[in-house]
């Protein structure tokens, strides 16, 4: 708990006074520490000038942002129409199945979680997924088995 | 002698396996004792060819692709370092075909530079528009983009030129730069190529606007989803700072302009630019009534240019050889060149710049190949989640923003997916009604209700319960989500619901009906 508030302080120092920094501040310490603790919002508040209410609103509002620890890897299946007309739609199905979880949901053995994505920018490569910040293209339910299998071994 | 390989870097390279490409091939050319320097480059954008290997030689660069870790021990072994012969062959990169008949003009680098040496941008033509920009007075400078004729690139092609003067016209204490690099659409990649393949040329732009508009901060909103063009960026950045090309005296000449990354947070509607700046200014993504208008009252309330990637990354050139040179390209009132992004069910998916004017059909065979599938293409979506789907008999309409709303369609940001006839079209439909819901900011009440009412409405169409009724009933909610939102997120949802309905009717019956059908075909 000490650890969290030095690493808070120090974050915050950082984006006190920038313009707008709220959002900076928020993707630094979900950098840092995973996700962003709601028990971070008094500190967040009392330096920024906000409501926790306005901190609040502003964590939900984006889809990017979690209240809670994701898994060590954090699986992201593209949904969008691209990836749709080359079969996302059965790798979603797949990948579910075989990680027995549904989209926002993390693995009991805290090694993944997984996501849904509204385009991930590779559409000429579809269908896509992320795994943590790469991109992997023209993706298989084989193919994906593989990487899920690699990155946990 | 040493020997220059370019690997691309892009992350659509990355995704096929081009940093393992790259390890192999310092591997493989430590284990034979060659000296090799190897370029990570941009994408060339012929994706279904990467990762695409190319070797520098007195003729020009040679390709070879798609290559995987496991054909670099044969490509050593061909001596393609010596552009040998070899199965992943390509020959000349400029002289394939699909390269060869393109007009790249705001693409000119991409491909062909290391996105961040400063050094190689300028041996490629690379600031030439900024020394100009810096001879020109303010109002000269801003007529140069009204007469180029170019027009906003994100979708809405509101002429560049008329949103510069009103800025340029306000008095203010601080005016602001804002590159809308939120690139959410499905089927659009364009932007994302620009910043990781040639990030100075949108810098470039930006500190072109600030001279322009007398604007002397920067920002670049760029969407989360993209941390390889944040890093392209950042790094050029700060080389353009290095360099006195940025800063407190750009080059010398007293002017300033300062440029900093912010990072977006997975939100669709914050590419609207009335919620990103709020986003920007630290709040929720929610879209501001208008007026007053962003070039008036912006960001933190001060007269700002919101601008895409790519109308910004256009700048550059019209200011380096003129706003004729570039108006000379394109249709109509659609001038300069559109870079097309290929998508979907595509068997050569990739980056296409042409002058406006180019039909579906060149697209989509021509270059595209065809379907992925082998199939029939049955539609296309044109303009990313928010644009209508096309029959195969619109596929003769030109590339042109008037001729596609000849045929309520948009061009949107360039993005073209393509469907083969396995798609059913209630679904995507439905889709389009959900994905709305998803990122519907909560403001208006059409957007907000209208989207969950469509998605129900639909459910209850393909589940059979009085189908016809809740057809009418769908057109009812779409017209008042087209006339009634607040923005183009809920007054845009029925492009793709409506277009499916009008031109793919036959989709929009009974679940179970399909299945009979399908029973009796069979």
């Amino acid at each position: 708990m000490q650890d969290l508030h030095t690493k808070l302080d120090a974050l915050i120092a950082k984006h006190q006074n920038m313009p707008g920094g709220l959002l900076p501040l928020l993707h630094a310490i979900q950098d840092s520490i995973g996700y962003i603790p709601e028990t971070a919002y008094d500190d967040i508040s009392k330096a920024l000038n906000l409501s926790i209410a306005e901190i609040h609103g502003v964590v939900t509002f984006y889809h990017h942002f979690r209240t809670t620890p994701p898994g060590r890897h954090v699986l992201q299946i593209c949904r969008a129409e691209s990836c749709q007309a080359m079969g996302s739609e059965a790798l979603e199905a797949h990948v579910k199945q075989h990680l027995h979880i549904d989209y926002h949901q993390t693995t009991l053995d805290q090694a993944f979680t997984l996501e849904p994505v509204y385009c991930l920018g590779n559409c000429a490569l579809s269908p896509n997924v992320m795994l943590d910040e790469e991109v992997h293209g023209r993706m298989t339910a084989a193919e994906l088995d593989a990487l899920v299998a690699e990155t946990v071994a | 002698m040493t020997y220059t390989v370019y690997i691309p870097r892009d992350s659509g390279a990355l995704a096929m396996g081009a940093e393992k490409v790259a390890n192999a091939v310092i591997q493989e050319a430590q284990n034979r004792g060659l000296a090799v320097q190897i370029v990570r480059n941009g994408s060339r954008g012929l994706y279904w060819l990467e990762t695409m290997l190319e070797v520098a030689t007195p003729l020009g660069r040679v390709a070879y692709g798609p290559v995987k870790a496991k054909d670099v021990p044969s490509l050593f072994e061909a001596d393609f370092l010596n552009a040998k012969p070899h199965a992943l062959y390509l020959g000349l990169t400029e002289e394939i075909p699909y390269l060869k008949k393109q007009q790249r003009l705001t693409f000119a680098r991409v491909g062909v530079t290391d996105p961040v040496s400063l050094n190689d941008y300028l041996a490629h033509d690379g600031y030439k528009g900024l020394h100009n920009a810096l001879k020109l007075t303010q109002a000269d400078i801003v007529k140069n983009v009204t007469d180029s004729g170019l027009r906003g690139r994100g979708g809405a092609a509101f002429p560049t030129g008329i949103k510069w003067n009103t800025v340029l016209a306000c008095q203010a204490d601080q005016k602001y730069i804002v590159c809308n690099a939120d690139e959410g659409d499905s089927g659009t990649y364009s932007d994302r190529m620009i910043m990781e393949g040639d990030p100075f040329v949108l810098i470039e732009g930006m500190t072109i606007a600030g001279l322009a508009v007398g604007a002397t901060q920067g920002y670049i909103y760029l969407r989360s989803e993209y941390p390889h063009a944040l890093v392209t960026l950042n790094q050029a950045i700060e080389a353009a700072k290095q360099a006195n090309y940025l800063g407190d005296n750009i080059l010398g000449s007293g002017k300033t302009f300062h440029l900093e990354v912010r990072r977006a947070a997975g939100a669709y509607v914050c590419g609207e630019e009335t919620s990103l700046l709020e986003s920007l200014e630290g709040k929720r993504g929610l879209v501001r009534f208008k007026p007053p208008l962003p070039a008036i009252e912006g960001l933190f309330g001060k007269p700002t240019v919101v601008n895409n990637v790519i109308s910004l990354a256009t700048i550059p050139i019209i200011l380096d050889k003129g706003a004729q040179f570039y108006a000379d390209y394109g249709m109509g009132r659609s001038r300069g060149t559109l870079p097309i992004q290929l998508a979907g069910n595509i068997k050569h998916g990739g980056l296409v710049e042409l002058a406006f004017g180019a039909t579906l059909r060149e697209l989509l065979y021509d270059y595209g190949g065809g379907s992925a599938s082998g199939r029939p293409i049955r539609a296309v979506q044109v303009g990313g989640p928010l644009g209508a789907y096309l029959p195969e008999s619109q596929f003769d309409t030109p590339l042109d923003y008037e001729e596609f709303s000849k045929i309520w369609a948009v061009l949107g940001h360039g993005g073209i997916v393509a469907f083969d006839d396995t798609v059913d079209m209630a679904k995507m439909a439905r889709y389009a009604f959900e994905f709305c819901a998803i990122e519907s900011c909560g403001k208006c009440t059409p957007c907000r209700i209208g989207s969950t009412r469509g998605v129900e409405v639909i459910d209850k169409i393909m589940a059979g319960t009085e189908p016809e009724k809740n057809i009418e009933l769908v057109r009812d909610l779409s017209d008042t989500m087209l006339n009634g939102s607040l923005c183009a997120l809920g007054g845009m949802t029925p492009y793709p619901v409506l277009s499916a309905m009008n031109h793919f009717a036959e989709d929009f019956v009974p679940n179970a009906y399909k299945l009979q059908q399908a029973k009796v075909a069979a």
